[in-house]
């Protein structure tokens, strides 16, 4: 049972004759640690329920009948114990135990990827027997087999800890490893041909105590005495902590980081592997220019050609100098550091006088939805006991370790999902109740479940489903984790549902933003109309006045208006950074009419992605191991990023490119290190008041920023009308996965595989129903728009919705949406296809 | 095809709705699995696991663990000879390695025509009639070899009709008519029954 | 010999199986002929409460192996947490046990009316009958006699028209000896791998099958009860002695004359009367001594002929180093190999068990690699302190009743004919070792590089 309590009373036990203090409700060998004593184990792993199987943390204790052998790890520690871990007992209990598992283990540790970071191996050399008294032959099993594309299992070094096995179960529901055959032939394994196919399988590798899970990509590539290591942020939204790992200047592992604010040491796959797309051959290392350049060679076949920096830094600011601001345009900055997008704020909106910037890809809620309601902290929307209110894409696709959070927080915590998706979800089995709304149709729905009104059938749901979650959530504070769901739907159901939880004066709201630094990129005003600090530019400006000389007086064009205005001729100078329009914007036809139409295009990047293809000027970029900074999550919690390893080639960091273009610009960025953001930024923003690079690292558990109440999302009066539901089509829903065609998967060769091929997934009794062929691509159409794509039944899709995936090979679902629609019907006809 | 067939998805139902969990109706789904072929295949598995909606792997993790459960084929006649301590004490491993011999086979082997399987198993609670074994499950007690050559010779020429081929576990199966069941309570907010609170006197 | 006083052995009456000689006592009609199913019929006359008040007073001990109270165990159930289960022990495994089998191929309605009265006594929602997989007559007579009692009434809805339902639901083993193991049995019906729980926090009474308090309870245990409440638990109690009261059934085999299952008087009959009796064991076969015998199931510690008159009573022999267990008692006689018989046991152990606790999973296997090459004639001087140092290492000290660096007691269960055998009969081992002693062991760094 894990500790769900955290309870303040202190009690005291004895161990090894001193009388100490522990909390109530811990966990016995928690307890001695805290005390400074560490008991050893091999089983035991705080993040997951004890099972008491190694049985190597026994030790003596005595509750007032005589002491007794008894697993550290499944007691709870209790007033009065007495706890001898030095016992001769308890150390001859403890050499047995360790004798028994190194009976069948085999001695190769010189040549074993765990050997210098092996539990196992050092317990033995500090307390081992030495010599081993087993003259019989050692258990037998095939030499690594791979269980996965990233993973080998060596059962042979196993020790049958179940650390591996209850994490696929217990932690992220993927049993797909298991213990197989019983007794001292007892292994684990597979099924026959399916491999564990799980999001997160590299976690096991991290948690296997010895050197029987072993990750592909880091196979024979260090030994842990030649690794450095430093402590940083994985940029993504939920700002996972890792430790970068590197020998020789190359980064060779990330592995989670355990603090207690977020991913509690676990780590995506896709993250966790993602170190191989740094080091890929494609990084673009050296800047690039369209055309004749310095005369040198197109390698890459790409048009674009190697060039020196001062080159493209002399044609970008001609081209912004040959133009006036309003024809200047920024689109991107998620990927970037929050030092990093302040620069570029500060470029863009401070230096060359243009608000046309925006970081998000009309993927994203509008930042009033975003920072406009009262906030919440992962950590306090999984504490014991509370309702929680999702309405978020597939946590297990895109936020993984929130996911694993709410997880833990649904099994063990009471804590009861109230899950808001049009389709099933990777969490639905451990949600109190799912509703699937149709899509555009939200706000009706939340309304009725807060309300308990409504007519027999909301959204697609009967009432008495909703009337159920009514009960769930009638007089309890809210707790609302939300994002956008589908591209193929408006923003304006969900803000009006968000609106409608903003009634009730306790809720609170944990808003999902899908790129990595996305969070930050709002804070630091990378938005039209927005500045640094959750203020608006309208009233912040006096506040940055001073060192932003051509602030805009108005408020610029978004995303959407820009590549608008771009396609129509209005925009001159389009910088890109580090974003990839063309795959990840809803309108790819928009998106490649704006980029041949712009006479600039400017990326920075590190690779030469769908969009960059187009770029005139490619700056290359550092990556976030290589540079120093901070990363905002979407707790608005900042922590810091780490340089690890040398950038290559002549990458830059993105905030020093932005300070060398102002330069040109005949303009002092004064931004010379990213400590110099913060002192710019602190005195004029009321939520930085009190950041500084060093209080960044100063804590644990990093720096929530203060929440102003500048912005706020607005009340709405009344529900939009929702355009009625015909029940020959279907709705659709168009969501991310975790594997697309995005660079860091297709960058990192053990990830590559893992992007689908394009297709619909409906209800199996819709399927049945249309009379689709199986394995036959057909027509789909909505409005006038239409795709041949392959259609197949999924039990998770509702039925009258159609779902795909973005961005994965083959067809291009996007090509169904159409501009301004709140949400898309489409027709599937089973019997004709585009010829 | 070696998924569960009509009839045995009928019965598989009827099984899983006496559980208040699906799972639990693991164990009895696989014998269901190893009465129709023999054995446990692979498909099988696959095929109970949509059903009870787990992994295969979870259901090879529960089957591997049961030593019931084959996952190669084996003989149309399991014989399992007894070597618990009582039948090892009258004669448990003369009756094996006879048993061995006579049927030209190791323990752990199936005969080439694929009729008999031959297994020295653990106590099979029949300890007072020992030495003995079971063929399908089936005892046969205080066995001589030359009880055991003419069982043999029996099976082979058809005359034991009491041993079913090897899966058919038992003959009978339990039956609940809908109108006798008493009812599943699920798992959570189940109520204290009626009858707790009852004086007693009103039967 | 002398003469055993069955004059007074007969005096008890057949409590559990009592109808055993009648050939068709497993049909409903003759059950319902031999006083059948009128247990519950008076149980559903009194409150729930008197009937567990009942089955107190008896002082019913658990005949599953622990021998623990099940009036007291029931009284465990938390108030007010519903559902809660019944499951049902039939899994007997315990090499030497043989009793269940009889008594659910001849008499499961009596086990079935056992059921339905705890169920009804403690407000269980669901009773679910665990039976071996092997036993495929007895899942067959148990199947029948559920299908006659629902349809008659006894089983399911509305029992004899009251509103008393419940479920009997029969259950399927499928060979594994450790999921006799409560826990382990909970597992197991939950369709997992039966790997035992630990206790704490896992104490089925108050989390058991699928979380919920759980009351698991022997076949023959459950078989009583219906005796206890036609006659009453204080008439149950004055059969036996004061501690162990009522009748039990013991299985008696290997070297004995007439091997066989009886039921015996508790508490007051000696291992002599059951092994030596004429109604009983018959004495040693060819007139031979006796060298050795088990008292309680393969688990037990070894008892020899000095133990003959100890009585059959729980603390008793509790107290003499060995337990009851599972009502099992082996008998050895003077032709017995003690090694290959101590082996025998111990490979047992090792083949089952469940893998969950490194001490079993890797020192029973250890246990049996040494005896077997003891056996094989690769024994060395030192390989009996070997022995006893891993058997030390999987139940610190080697004592009665077993410490254990494991989760259940099936590791240990390998100590006990290890420590016996050795103990007695030291030299048979020194015997069959040829080696001389290695002095220092083969010198591999353990784990180490
Ligand atoms: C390894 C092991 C095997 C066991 N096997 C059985 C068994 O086959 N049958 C049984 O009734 N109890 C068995 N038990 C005892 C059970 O755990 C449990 O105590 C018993 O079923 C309770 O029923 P009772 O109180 O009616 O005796 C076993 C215990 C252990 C540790
Ligand atoms: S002692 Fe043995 S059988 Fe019992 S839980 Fe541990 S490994 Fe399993
Ligand atoms: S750490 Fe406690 S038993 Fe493994």
């Amino acid at each position: 049972m894990s500790e769900t309590m955290h309870s303040q009373d202190l009690i005291n036990f004895t161990l090894n004759g001193e009388e100490v203090s522990a909390a109530n409700g811990d966990n016995l060998i928690d307890a001695c640690e805290k005390a400074g004593v560490e008991i050893p184990r091999f089983c035991y792993h705080k993040r997951m329920n004890s099972v008491g199987m190694c049985r190597m943390c026994i030790v003596e204790v005595d509750t007032g009948r005589g002491p007794a052998l008894q697993p550290s790890c499944m007691l709870t520690v209790s007033e009065g114990m007495a706890v001898n871990t030095e016992s001769e007992t308890t150390k001859k209990a403890q050499d047995g135990v360790l004798e028994f598992l190194l009976l069948n283990h085999p001695l190769d540790c010189p040549i074993c990827d765990k050997g210098g970071e092996c539990p196992l191996q050092d317990q033995t050399i500090a307390f081992g027997p030495g010599e081993t008294r087993f003259v019989e032959e050692k258990r037998h099993f095939e030499k690594p087999i791979s269980i996965n594309e990233n993973v080998y299992l060596d059962r042979e070094r196993c020790i049958l800890c179940d650390r591996c096995t209850r994490f696929a179960d217990e932690v992220v529901g993927d049993p797909l490893i298991h213990f197989i055959d019983r007794g001292n032939a007892t292994q684990v394994n597979t099924f026959p041909d399916d491999p564990f196919a799980s999001y997160f399988s590299g976690n096991v590798v991290q948690i296997c105590p010895v050197g029987a899970l072993t990750a592909k990509p880091y196979r024979f590539k260090a030994r842990p005495w030649d690794l450095e290591e430093i402590e940083s942020t994985y940029p993504n939204p939920l700002g996972d902590r890792i430790t970068i790992q590197s020998s020789r200047d190359q980064v060779l592992r990330f592995q989670g980081l355990d603090k207690e604010s977020v991913n509690w040491g676990w780590l995506t796959d896709k993250d966790r592997f993602s170190f191989q797309a740094f080091q890929s051959e494609y990084r673009v290392q050296e800047p690039l220019v369209r055309g004749g350049g310095l005369n040198r060679p197109d390698r890459n076949g790409l048009g674009l050609v190697a060039s020196s920096w001062s080159n493209v830094l002399t044609m970008a600011t001609d081209a912004i100098k040959q133009t006036v601001p309003d024809r200047i345009a920024v689109i991107g900055g998620s990927r970037l550091t929050n030092e990093s997008q302040y620069s570029w704020t500060k470029l863009a909106k401070g230096i060359i006088g243009t608000d046309h910037v925006d970081a998000s890809l009309g993927d994203e809620l509008p930042p009033q939805a975003i920072l406009g309601l009262p906030k919440t902290t992962v950590n306090e929307v999984c504490s014991a006991g509370n309702t929680v209110i999702l309405i978020a894409p597939d946590l297990k696709e895109e936020y993984g370790t929130l996911y694993i959070r709410l997880r833990h927080a649904a099994l063990e915590n009471d804590v009861k999902i109230i899950e808001l998706s049009p389709t099933e979800t990777g969490l639905s089995n451990v949600a109190a109740i799912t509703l699937h709304p149709r899509p555009g149709e939200i706000a009706k729905v939340v309304h009725s479940l807060l309300t308990g009104e409504g007519p027999v059938e909301i959204g697609g749901i009967p009432k008495e489903l909703i009337l159920q979650a009514h009960e769930l959530v009638k007089d309890r504070d809210l707790k609302v984790v939300y994002g956008k769901q589908s591209i193929a739907e408006s923003d304006q159901p969900i803000i009006e549902a968000l609106s409608l939880l903003k009634r009730n004066p306790n809720s609170k709201f944990l808003p999902l933003v899908r790129r990595g630094n996305a969070m930050g990129a709002i804070q630091m005003g990378m938005a039209p109309g927005l500045l640094p600090g959750q203020v608006t530019l309208a009233e912040g400006s006096e506040a940055f006045n001073d060192i932003w000389p051509n602030l805009p007086n108005k408020q610029g064009m978004g995303t959407e208006e820009i590549l608008q205005s771009a396609a129509d001729g209005m925009i001159d100078v389009l910088f890109i950074l580090g974003a990839d329009p063309l795959s990840d914007f809803y309108d790819p036809e928009l998106v490649e009419k704006a980029l041949t139409t712009v006479k600039s295009v400017i990326s920075v990047d590190l690779f030469v992605n769908a969009s960059a293809y187009h770029a005139d000027i490619f700056f290359p970029a550092s990556a976030f191991i290589e540079v120093n900074g901070s990363h905002t999550n979407i707790e608005g919690r900042i922590t810091p990023i780490r340089k690890k390893v040398t950038s290559p080639g002549t990458t830059r960091p993105d905030w020093m490119i932005a300070a060398e273009i102002a330069n040109r610009l005949d303009h002092d960025l004064r931004i010379e290190k990213p400590e110099d953001v913060w002192g710019e930024l602190s005195p004029r923003s009321i939520s930085h008041a009190n950041v500084s690079m060093d209080s960044i690292g100063a804590t644990p558990e990093g720096q929530l920023l203060e929440s102003t109440d500048v912005i706020e999302l607005e009340e709405i009066e009344e529900i939009s009308d929702t355009r009625p539901f015909d029940s020959y089509s279907l709705r659709l829903v168009l969501a991310k996965r975790m594997y697309d065609r995005g660079t860091v998967t297709q960058m990192s060769p053990s990830l590559k595989e893992f992007t689908g091929t394009s297709q619909l997934h409906i209800n199996p009794t819709d399927f049945k129903a249309m009379g689709i062929q199986n394995g036959k691509p057909v027509l789909v159409t909505a409005g006038d728009r239409n795709l041949t794509v392959l259609v197949i039944p999924d039990k998770r899709i509702p039925r009258s919705i159609a779902f795909g995936y973005l961005n994965q090979t083959g067809e291009d679902l996007r090509t169904l949406l159409i501009k301004g629609a709140d949400s898309i019907d489409i027709r599937i006809d089973p019997t004709s296809r585009v010829g | 095809m070696s998924r569960l067939n009509e009839e045995s998805l009928r019965i598989a139902n009827e099984i899983i709705n006496r559980y208040p969990i699906k799972k639990s109706a693991l164990i009895p789904l696989l014998h269901l699995a190893q009465e129709q072929e023999g054995w446990v295949t692979d498909q099988a598995m696959r095929h109970i696991a949509e059903i009870l909606g787990v992994t295969p792997a979870e259901v090879l993790g529960t089957c591997s663990f049961y030593e019931m459960f084959k996952r190669s084929p084996v003989g149309e006649y399991q014989v399992n000879v007894c070597h618990g301590i009582s039948c090892h004490l009258l004669g448990a491993e003369n009756l094996l390695h006879h048993a061995e011999d006579t049927l030209g086979i190791k323990e752990g082997e199936t005969t080439q025509d694929g009729k008999f399987s031959l297994e020295g198993v653990e106590c099979i609670a029949a300890c007072t009639e020992a030495p003995c074994l079971q063929v399908n499950y089936r005892y046969q007690n205080k066995v001589t070899t030359s009880d055991f050559n003419e069982l043999v010779q029996e099976i082979i020429d058809g005359e034991r009709s009491d041993i079913p081929k090897h899966g058919s576990l038992a003959k009978v199966r339990q039956n609940i008519s809908p109108e006798r069941l008493a009812g599943i309570e699920p798992v959570e907010h189940a109520e204290q029954p009626e009858w707790l609170n009852r004086n007693g006197q009103d039967s | 010999m002398v003469e055993p006083e069955w004059a007074r052995l007969m005096t008890f009456p057949h409590i559990t199986t009592s109808r055993w000689e009648i050939e068709d006592a497993h049909t409903l009609d003759r059950y319902l002929e031999t006083e059948g199913y009128k247990a519950l019929t008076k149980a559903l006359t009194m409150t729930p409460a008197q009937v567990h008040e009942e089955v107190k007073k008896a002082s019913l001990l658990g005949r599953g192996g622990a021998g623990f109270p099940a009036g007291v165990k029931w009284g465990f159930l938390p108030e007010n947490v519903w559902p809660r289960y019944l499951v049902v022990n039939g899994d007997e495994s315990e090499p030497g046990t043989y009793k269940d089998r009889i008594l659910l191929e001849r008499d499961p309605h009596q086990l079935i009316e056992g059921c339905l009265i705890a169920c009804y006594a403690l407000g269980l929602s669901q009773c679910f009958l665990y039976v071996r997989g092997e036993m495929a007559h007895g899942q067959e007579r148990i199947a029948n006699a559920l299908n006659e009692a629902y349809e008659a009434g006894y089983v399911g809805k509305n029992i004899l028209g009251t509103e008393f339902s419940v479920d009997i639901i029969l259950h399927w083993g499928a060979g594994a000896y450790i999921v006799g193991e409560e826990t382990a049995l909970i597992e197991s019906l939950e369709g997992n791998r039966g790997m035992p729980r630990l206790k704490p926090p896992f104490f089925p009474a108050s989390i058991g099958l699928y979380g919920k308090p759980t009351i698991v309870n022997n076949v023959e245990t459950l078989s009583n009860v219906p005796w206890i409440v036609l006659h009453g638990g204080e008439e149950f109690s004055k059969i036996g002695s004061e501690q162990s009261t009522g009748t039990r059934i013991f299985a008696v085999s290997g070297h004995v004359n007439n091997p066989g299952v009886f039921e015996v008087e508790f508490g007051t009959t000696t291992f002599r009367d059951l092994i030596m009796g004429d109604e009983y064991g018959q004495g040693i076969r060819n007139g031979n001594q006796m060298k050795a015998f088990i008292p309680g199931g393969a688990s037990a510690p070894w008892f020899f002929e000095e133990h003959l008159d100890v009585s059959l009573e729980k603390s008793t022999v509790d107290q003499a180093g060995s337990m009851l267990g599972s009502g099992a008692i082996v008998v050895m006689d003077e032709t017995t190999d003690i090694v290959r018989a101590c082996h025998n046991v111990v490979r047992f152990f090792s083949r089952e068990s469940c893998g969950k606790c490194a001490p079993c999973r890797e020192g029973t296997n250890w246990l049996e690699k040494i005896l077997r090459r003891i056996i094989d004639g690769n024994g060395r001087k030192d390989d009996l302190d070997l022995l006893l140092d891993v058997c030390d290492n999987i139940s610190p000290g080697i004592t009665w009743p077993p410490k254990q660096t494991t989760i259940c007691p099936l590791g240990p269960s390998a100590v006990s004919p290890i420590s016996s055998a050795i103990k007695r009969y030291r030299s048979e081992f020194e015997a069959y070792v040829t080696l001389p002693q290695t002095g220092t062991s083969v010198g591999i760094q353990g784990g180490t590089s």
